[in-house]
């Protein structure tokens, strides 16, 4: 039985926490993220979880309570944002490192400075490379959805995981939602019966010591395998998902895609808009179409290439900038991996929308304008645009 | 798909006002967006809150440029917000005032479209005692958009009221009779 609901994305998470039911919250309040350590405080109060909920003094205290009861051998989740997540920077790799299942809800923000707390996606993309799972989310029903399916994927594939969505757009908006039962989240997630943990009094382990040069490196090694072989597990887990709720995920969506001439890719709660604007650019034959990763970490290097290699201009949208003098980070990775599969697609790259500045249809409508045009004369005149500010667009 | 932009000031209650709308339409079996345009919030500076309205899934995620309503809940802030901004020219725009018709035409720029307006202020102040013009307000815009039938929104509402007031069951009554008179006592056209 499915409950339909309205609800924000945050509250659809934080009831997702509450139905998931884990043994330890740690987390520390940050604008967008705030109201899931806010209403699950009011879970843990009113008596609807057993979770330990532990209120630390920092994001830092955060995640490392996190590690140290997940390293126990508890399930564990948090949430936060922003600079929130910077501040757990160091940490993130421990958890990662220690290979802990850890669940760690973000609100995507912009980071400082200017300050500014509106979505963009600098703060996940910031920490790409600290080891953990990364899936984002269009909607609040995505948002939920992959909450619960998170948990089961970290434990599986013994990585911890982000479920990002974007900040204020989904956390903030009240939207339609379909829920699942209770009994239906508790038997799809089971119990957490980690294979190591420090509390177990039959086997005596120790987590983190040193390791010298060789054991570093292959301990590194085994890390970037766990992230490899996620890739089955997140299907996995997703089909499972589809047989319980009828929602089925892949590690990408696409959308009209498949005779698509002209196509862009881009995350999160852009990704709608950009599906409405592929609609009134089909009814004009215009074949236009979309591509939505799910999956960033893993990134699923071998099928982005094979699903985008048939279009004649692609537009990559990034909401974070890598400051590199050149491109935002979904563009360089994924036409990396279009560089090593030898597929050649003229290819340009828009930031857009950082700091929450809106991206509206008529925005969108631009890129697949510009896409057109490269499409009839096979000439890209620049790789990067800033969607907005392109030709002195207002600020 | 119906499209509605809410006008108020920090503290007024245009985002609840927003969310409550939300939950009335939904109720009814509609998909629908309730969100605030997120500012640096102070007490008492001009806010923007919006609602989409459809029978069918929304997945559009911006905000809304050329709304089918407007709705102003401090008529103080003509003037100084551009209110009619996008307003689709079919469209309608709701105003919580005292003043008439005509005055207000002309402070919107002898504006010429479908003009409203309730005195959800005094509404609330007769019956509440205090000055929540979100109810009548909420009820005029249901009734303007034709988002449900009289009988459905009171319902809707009461249910929403008995829930809300669990504790304050003597102030469910007035609160009904803000939404009926809120709905009845819409001027201009």
């Amino acid at each position: 039985m499915s409950i339909r609901e309205r609800l924000s994305g945050n509250e659809a998470v934080a009831t997702a926490m509450k139905q998931i039911n884990p043994d330890v919250v740690a987390a520390y309040p940050i604008t967008p993220s705030t109201e899931i350590p806010q209403y699950f405080s009011n879970f843990v109060a009113n008596g609807s979880v057993t979770t330990e909920f532990v209120p630390v003094e920092s994001e830092h205290s955060a995640i490392s309570a996190c590690i140290g009861a997940s390293a126990a051998g508890s399930r564990v989740m948090s949430a936060t944002s922003s600079q929130g997540l910077a501040l757990m920077f160091e940490m993130l790799y421990i958890a990662s490192g220690l290979r802990l299942p850890i669940v760690l809800i973000v609100a995507n923000r912009a980071l400082s400075a200017p300050i500014n707390i509106h979505n963009d996606h600098s703060d996940s993309m910031g920490v790409r490379d600290a080891g953990f799972i990364q899936l984002y989310c269009e909607s609040n029903q995505e948002a939920y959805d992959n909450t619960v399916m998170a948990v089961k994927i970290a434990e599986k594939a013994k990585l911890p995981v982000m479920v990002c969505y974007d900040g204020f757009i989904t956390s903030h908006s009240v939207e339609n939602i379909t829920l699942m039962e209770n009994e239906e989240i508790q038997k799809f997630v089971g119990t957490y019966k980690p294979e190591e943990y420090l509390l177990d009094e039959t086997r005596n382990i120790s987590m983190g010591p040193l390791d010298m040069q060789k054991y570093y490196y292959e301990h590194r090694k085994d890390i970037a395998d766990g992230m490899r072989e996620a890739k089955v597990i997140i299907e996995e887990v997703s089909e499972e998902f589809a047989k319980v709720t009828g929602r089925k995920y892949d590690l990408y969506e696409k959308y009209k895609l498949d005779d698509a001439e002209i196509g862009i890719v881009v995350l999160n709660s852009t990704a709608g808009t950009a599906k409405d604007v592929v609609d009134s650019l089909r009814e004009k034959n215009i074949k236009a179409g979309l591509l939505k990763p799910r999956a960033f970490r893993p990134l699923p290097y071998n099928e982005l290439p094979n699903e985008l290699k048939h279009l004649k201009a692609l537009a990559i949208l990034d909401k974070s900038d890598s400051v590199n003098g050149y491109c935002g980070p979904l563009f360089s990775e994924i036409t990396s991996a279009m560089y090593s599969s030898g597929i050649n697609v003229k290819t340009v790259n828009y930031i857009y929308g950082l700091g929450g500045f809106d991206v509206k249809a008529d925005d969108i409508l631009e890129v697949y304008n510009n896409l057109q045009e490269i499409a009839k004369t096979g000439k890209v005149d620049k790789t990067t645009y800033y969607l907005g500010l392109e030709d002195g667009g207002e600020k | 798909m119906i499209e509605i932009r809410w006008h108020g000031r920090g503290g007024q209650g245009a985002k609840t006002a927003s969310l409550l709308l939300a939950d009335a339409a939904f109720n009814t079996g509609k998909y629908i967006q309730g969100f605030p345009e997120y500012g640096p919030e102070r007490m008492g500076a001009p806010i923007t809150a919006y609602n989409r309205i459809s029978e069918t899934p929304i997945r559009v995620h911006s905000n809304i440029y050329e709304p089918n309503y407007v709705v102003i809940v401090d008529d103080s802030l003509i003037g100084s917000v551009n209110v009619l901004d996008g307003l689709k020219d079919d469209g309608a725009i709701l105003i919580n005032t005292n003043q008439d018709i005509s005055t207000l035409r002309e402070k919107l720029g002898n504006y010429t479209g479908r003009l409203y307006t309730i005195d959800a202020t005094k509404i609330s102040r007769e019956l509440l005692k205090a000055n929540y013009p979100n109810t009548a307000m909420l009820a005029a815009i249901v009734h303007i958009a034709d988002i449900m039938s009289k009988d459905e929104l009171l319902r809707e509402m009461e249910g929403s009221f008995k829930h809300k007031f669990v504790r304050k069951p003597e102030v469910i009554a007035p609160n009904m009779e803000a939404v009926r008179r809120g709905f009845d006592e819409i001027v201009g056209g």
